[in-house]
């Protein structure tokens, strides 16, 4: 597993430390100069705030060198997780839909949130129940999710929304959805589901210690996608 | 050297919940006359070394792919000689 470093990112060594200490897989930080991703079965674009935010959230990261060839595995089919900022950058670059605004009441929210897996199979999902209900923290300023409403109706018809904001018990409600999201998404995937973006972070509840071990379920589907993908080249 | 300034604003169908904050702070200070507020963002480009009609389609150029995102912005663009 490959975990993308920009100037910037902050949540890279929580990535690697569940991917490795966790998971138990092979992981090694890769350079945002670096366009090499060879060897690698799945590629991590993690949190933070890449070159400040300056401009837009990801706006000059997705610039970076290790674009073209994030974009060229993703292109492959490899599996690609965009974390928070990391989904950001996913946006801009072109590879997931949609734009993020900031938050409905303008906070920056830090806050345990609930979502529900409204699709399996995905980089994020995959041998994850749809209607199972995950608990991570959230912890960004820009975390509004925000496409057209044709583009809504789209996304929900091609089976590209993955997460969804809820009540603990999976119910939708206005005051679960904190940032304001349209239709309460909080992550979605590529047409072909290999890259996916969420803004909780997964990497921040994988060990019960931590409060909640639930997003380690979102980076053992990362294992098992990128399993899956090296089974079928073989 | 020309100047280009670009001005990105969000699209008028999307959410503006900054825009919104500062509304509502003026109309608390008594600017009852205030009917709506929208923030955006101004860029002052300096071009070395362009002439004045390919100015623009540079900074047209670089005002679409960097400087605004078109899911949720769109821009406009000056240049004085």
């Amino acid at each position: 597993m490959g975990v993308v470093v920009f100037p910037g990112s902050n949540c890279d060594h929580d990535a690697y430390h569940v991917v490795k200490h966790v998971c138990g897989q092979e992981a090694r930080f890769v350079w945002h100069k670096d366009a090499d991703l060879s060897g690698l079965d799945a590629v991590i674009l993690p949190g933070g705030f890449s070159y400040g935010d300056y401009l837009r959230t990801g706006a000059i990261a997705r610039f970076s060198p290790v674009m073209r060839a994030v974009g060229e595995f993703a292109a492959r089919g490899g599996p690609v997780l965009g974390i928070c900022n990391g989904f950001q950058i996913l946006q801009e670059a072109g590879l997931l839909p949609g734009a993020m605004l900031r938050n409905r009441g303008v906070k920056f929210l830090s806050q345990p949130v609930h979502v529900r897996v409204e699709r399996g199979q995905t980089a994020a999902t995959e041998g994850l129940r749809v209607g199972e209900v995950l608990t991570m923290p959230i912890a960004h300023g820009e975390g509004n999710f925000y496409v057209s409403e044709e583009e809504l109706d789209r996304l929900e018809r091609q089976g590209q929304v993955v997460f969804r904001y809820t009540t603990a018990d999976g119910r939708l409600d206005e005051a679960a959805n904190a940032n304001g999201s349209a239709r309460a998404i909080a992550g979605v995937c590529n047409e072909a589901g290999n890259v996916v973006g969420l803004m909780p972070h997964p990497e921040r509840a994988s060990e019960l210690r931590l409060g909640s071990a639930d997003g380690r379920k979102v980076l053992e589907s990362l294992v098992r996608a990128a399993q899956a993908r090296a089974l079928q080249s073989v | 050297m020309p100047r280009a300034r670009v001005y990105v604003t969000l699209k008028k169908s999307v959410f503006d919940p900054q825009g919104r904050t500062i509304h509502e702070a003026l109309r608390s200070m008594g600017y009852a006359s205030v009917a709506d507020v929208r923030q955006g963002k101004f860029f002052e480009v300096d071009l070395e070394g362009v002439p004045p009609d390919k100015a623009k389609e540079t900074a047209e150029e670089i005002a679409r792919r960097v400087l605004s995102n078109p899911v949720i912005e769109s821009f406009r663009v000056e240049v004085e000689p």
